[in-house]
This record gives structure tokens, sequence and C-alpha cells, in this order.
């Protein structure tokens, strides 16, 4: 073929992934209207911190405050998830990623959200839906730079 | 001071449980399937992420613009808008190089712990060691 063959954009359909899609939305605009807030999943690094540290920076007022909810948030999180996997039958299920790429890479991800305020849900989510410029920036770099770095990895024959 | 009731609690935890449903679903809460995203294989979870900000912003953009408070707070509805400066670029990029290279985000992690996926707590050991060390050399 003249053009190479057809890009396909979404060969696992996209039905799933919409309703997915909005179940989390949903769940961001019940907290938000029951109480105001527009909660991010990952503060609650930070916050939970403040548990065990005494440091300054981790008895911020607004982690102490806010860490008790997060908490519960992250539980719900964990909860809704357990509920697919039980109640829709797929069971538990594990990944093959390698685990030196789960835990370099969680620690940027750790590090890059609290540098950057915010991370998939907080800006991707929250701060796109409140039309925040400061949130599209940060969602656009590291977009970008996440599928520069998959690709590298990928092209370095790290496979899973 | 940070118990604001059961009330509050219980609406929080709910709210929890359909974001987790929602990416599991979507099977957000698989690494795989975030890094064949990345690697631009199956575009499907635009639709997450989109879809998410789609209908989180129509319902801030009508109670903000309401002049209303939240039931359970008080609190006025505003909008998620923080102020840009140069970490927000540079804590993206950190934050894009760590996601591309694990496949794994904090929502997204704490939802794979939901669906059994063990070996991610190493990812979730690695985001609490990260906001940590970021917290002590800041």
């Amino acid at each position: 073929m003249v053009f190479g063959p057809p890009l396909e954009l979404f060969p696992n359909g996209i039905i799933h992934y919409a309703v997915g899609g909005l179940l989390v939305g949903l769940g961001v605009v019940v907290i938000y209207l029951g109480t105001g807030l527009t909660p991010g999943a990952s503060t609650v690094l930070e916050s939970t911190l403040s548990y065990v540290s005494d440091r300054e920076w981790f008895q911020r007022p607004s982690l102490t405050a806010s860490r008790s909810w997060r908490l519960v948030f992250t539980l719900g999180i964990v909860s809704g998830a357990a509920l697919y996997a039980l109640v829709l039958g797929e069971g538990i299920w594990t990944t093959e990623v390698q685990l030196w790429r789960l835990a370099i890479g969680g620690f940027l991800v750790g590090v890059g959200t609290r540098v950057g305020k915010g991370c998939t849900s907080g800006h991707g989510i929250c701060g796109i839906g409140s039309l925040s410029g400061t949130s599209v920036v940060n969602v656009l770099l590291f977009l970008s730079v996440a599928i520069l770095t998959a690709g590298a990895v990928a092209a370095l024959g790290v496979s899973p | 001071m940070n118990d604001r009731g059961l009330g509050f609690l219980g609406l929080v935890y709910v709210g929890g449980l359909l974001f987790g449903l929602g990416l599991a679903v979507s099977q957000m809460a698989r690494p795989e399937v975030v890094l064949d995203f990345l690697q631009l294989e199956d575009l499907g979870l635009l639709f997450v992420m989109g879809g998410g900000a789609a209908l989180a912003g129509v319902v801030f953009a009508i109670a903000s613009r309401s002049g209303r408070s939240a039931p359970l707070t008080g609190r006025p509805y505003g909008l998620r808008l923080r102020e840009f400066d140069r970490n927000v670029a540079i804590g993206g990029v950190i934050f894009g190089v760590g996601w591309g290279l694990s496949g794994i985000c904090p929502g997204a992690a704490y939802a794979s712990v939901g669906i059994g996926n063990y070996p991610i707590l190493i990812a979730i050991a690695g985001m609490f060691a990260g906001a940590y060390v970021q917290g002590v050399l800041r």
C-alpha cells in the first residue's frame, strides 16, 4: 500500500474508555457538589507523610487539615476498582511491567506531581475541567514527555 | 480540625469509589494499557481524561457561576486554578518521564491495588519516597 497500513487508533474500541472516563468524572463531581473540593489523587502522598514526618513542610495546615479525607478518597479508589475486579468477574490481575520500571517511574511520578502541583487527575481532570492554563501546560508537557519516554524505552528493547 | 463528620467522609468515599471504578472499567489501572497508549498503539485513554474533564468541566462551570456554596462544607463552588510558575513545567516533565517509564500515575496506582495488582505497591512506595525526597530537598 502506498500509504502503509491503515492506522488503527482504537483497536479495542472506545466504549469502556468513555464509560470509565465518565465514571471518573462522576466521582469528582459527587465530591465537588457535596464539598466544593476538586480532588486530585497525588496530594495524599504528601498529606499522609504528615502523619509520620515532623518536618514543617509536611505539617502545613493545608495537608494536616485534609489528610483524613484524602486517605478516605484513596480508600474509595481502591474499593471501587476492587468492586470491578470482584463483581465483574475479571478477578485478580497483575502486571508484567518490570519492577525497576515501576520503582523508578513511581519515584519520578512522586517527585513530579509535588513539584508540578498535580497529576493526571488534579491537573488532567479538575484543572482541565476548570479551563486552567496552568493545568493545560502541565498536561501537554507530561503527556508529550511520557510519549517520548515510553517510545525511547520500547526502542531500547525493554518489554514490558 | 480535620474531622468534618461522617457525612462528609462518606461522600468522599463514594466519590472515590466511582473514581476507582472508572479507572478499573477503563483499564487505566493496568500499566500495560497506559504504555500501549503512550506508544500510540491504542489512543482510547484520551476518552478517559477527556470524558472525565468534560463532565467535571460542565459541572464546575455551572456551579461556580451559581454563586452557591457546597452543603457539607459551606465552601463556595470554585474552580481549580493554580498559579503558573517554572515548577509547573519542571514538575510536568519529571512526571512525564516517570509516567512514560512505569505506565502508572497516582490515581491509577491506587485503583491497581484494588484489582489485586500487588507488584504496583513498589510503584506506590516509589511515589511516597519521591514525595518525601522532594519535600526534604526543595
